[in-house]
């Protein structure tokens, strides 16, 4: 029953997504950003849906399990916080400029700011291999949870195949837009169904009180922070949520809204999502220890799926399989088109190779890389190891490091290529330095003080764009104009 | 409110919330409030006043014409290119 569901669910996934292709016309723009016509509803809810991985689900519950209550002021609460500023102060003017500029990816945008040819392909590699990792982390999501739900019985295989297979028809077939419909739908499923598990088992567990009760008499640790965190890693983990502002799958959904007024529904309501989504992960990762007391590791990454299948009846529990799956698959998709267009626009188009590609091309060429992606990641997902899943972190250090670039482009008249490939080089060194030495530990902090590695390689970047412009000549100000008015 | 003074406050709200994200006073408290552990209350709540701080920003300090004047056409506030 449950792998009908989740069967049936990937058909009406794929089904919208080909449906969306009736509205594709043969254009870049079209395919790439949806001809820049997403409105405010489904424009937050594949931001939402893309920004929000299976980790809101199945590592909020498991990382409330572990330390308690406090994941959520480290991951969902500094969220709402940061990402709607993110969206205020630079999604807005990345639109603005994109739309008149006529950009599609993050590496043409600093090309048109400070007109560096090094500087885009820099930071075309330090994106793809950024990014890299945490797609891998999607598709062999998909194979855990598959083998969670059925018990062992489907390989782990099975599961990041369908993944990767559902995902590559969707994108290849609808492009942004088709992506950006499956995603609204996808979150309206993975939202709706985490609220009703949340009540369902709530109800059988006598209701929240009596269940916090029963945690409070053997793990009473795990309603207040306590020792699980440091204030100073509350503080510094802030900055992660700030990696929202350079994914360059982000960057696209940005390029997509209708108009700037689109944004404000996103800037405003963000916060309710996560609320949404994360409020009930966290109780039942609390409640988990009731009736899975002492799973260690990798095992507490299964508590909600246990609990699921003690508490709530099996056809719910398929829907709610497919729900997990919905919250891999909306970033999935977003994240390989975004590679996609990258290599299409940015390596392909941008040198020139085979000469100029008309509209048609370039769709049938950000489709071959979509699939080559995947496929590839599908291929690196049956040999990595499952320690890829500590990555995810790491990832997001490298990208929210990346953000005074951006934020000078957009708001420093001053500011230079020079400035932006100091600034990179430095995310680069500082990255790889503090991850060579915390990459085995889960609560690596800078020298055990409990500040996380992302405030100090920020804070470099940040002095690095800044000191690199100072001492190079100044852009022409036409070029700067096209950026800050 | 004068507009300059209303975008001000919208502005300065938010590295007051950045401060009072970091709410060291309840890190070790086990009581509850409105049935769940206050250190948890207190971060739902806190998101519920950060929904409220946004719409004040976006409704007071919207940079409508800048964003027209950066994509090349009228703001969505109606206000004309420069």
């Amino acid at each position: 029953m449950t792998l009908t569901v989740i069967f049936a669910y990937l058909a009406a996934v794929l089904l919208i997504g080909v449906w969306s292709n009736r509205r594709l016309a043969a254009t870049g723009e079209d395919f790439f950003v949806a001809g820049r016509t997403i409105g405010p509803f489904v424009l937050l809810m594949t931001l939402f849906g893309t920004h929000m991985t299976s980790f809101a689900l199945l590592g909020a519950s498991a990382e409330s399990y572990r330390i308690g209550i406090g994941v959520f002021s480290l991951m969902a609460s500094s969220s709402a916080l940061m990402v709607p500023i993110v969206f205020f102060f630079v999604g807005t003017r990345v639109w603005a400029v994109g739309r008149r500029l006529g950009l599609l990816t993050q590496v043409q945008f600093v090309r048109a700011r400070w007109g560096s040819d090094g500087i885009g392909l820099l930071l075309f590699v330090v994106l793809v291999l950024l990014l890299l990792p945490y797609l891998l982390i999607g598709v062999m999501g998909g194979g855990v949870v598959l083998g969670q739900i059925t018990d062992g019985a489907a390989p782990s295989w099975l599961g990041s195949l369908l993944v990767s297979g559902v995902v590559i028809g969707y994108v290849t077939s609808g492009g942004l837009r088709g992506t950006a419909w499956v995603n609204t739908f996808q979150t309206a499923m993975f939202m709706v169904l985490g609220a009703v598990t949340a009540v369902l088992i709530v109800t059988k567990l006598g209701g929240v009180g009596p269940a916090l009760d029963r945690v409070a008499e053997s793990r009473p640790e795990l309603l207040v922070r306590g020792e699980a965190i440091h204030p100073l890693r509350l503080l510094s983990y802030t900055l992660i949520p700030l990696s929202v502002g350079t994914f360059p799958h982000i960057f696209a959904h940005w390029l997509s809204a209708k108009r700037a007024a689109t944004f404000k529904a996103p800037v405003v309501l963000y916060p309710v999502c996560i609320a949404v989504v994360w409020i009930p992960s966290v109780l039942l990762g609390l409640f988990g220890n009731i009736d899975f007391p002492g799973l260690d590791g990798a095992a507490s990454n299964s508590v909600l799926v246990r609990m699921i299948a003690l508490y709530v009846p099996e056809l719910l529990a398929g829907l709610l399989g497919a729900g997990v799956f919905a919250a891999i698959m909306s970033s999935l998709d977003s994240q390989s088109l975004s590679l996609g267009t990258m290599f299409t626009q940015d390596v392909v188009r941008h040198y020139r190779w085979g000469g100029d590609l008309d509209g048609a091309r370039q769709v049938r060429l950000g489709r071959l890389f979509v699939v080559g992606i995947v496929a590839t990641v599908f291929l690196l997902s049956l040999v990595a190891e499952r320690s890829i899943f500590a990555l995810s972190v790491w990832s997001f250090t490298g990208f929210a490091s990346l953000l005074p670039v951006v934020v000078a482009a957009l708001y420093w008249r001053r500011s230079t290529a020079a400035g932006a490939g100091a600034a990179i080089l430095t995310v680069i060194a500082l990255w790889t330095w503090f991850f060579l030495r915390g990459i085995g530990d889960a609560d690596y902090s800078v020298g055990g003080t409990g500040v996380m590695p992302v405030a100090v390689v920020f804070a470099g970047s940040t002095l690095a764009m800044i000191v690199g412009s100072l001492l190079s000549r100044p852009p022409a100000p036409e070029r700067v104009a096209r950026f800050i008015p | 409110m004068a507009v300059g003074a209303a975008r001000v406050t919208a502005y300065a709200a938010l590295p007051a919330l950045y401060l009072l994200h970091n709410d060291l006073w309840f890190w070790n408290d086990p009581s509850r409030f409105l049935g769940l552990p206050v250190g948890l209350t207190y971060h739902i709540l806190f998101s519920a006043v950060v929904v409220l701080a946004m719409w004040r920003l976006v409704r007071v300090a919207w940079p409508g014409d800048v964003l027209g004047e950066l994509a090349g056409e009228a703001d969505d506030d109606g206000v004309a290119r420069r």
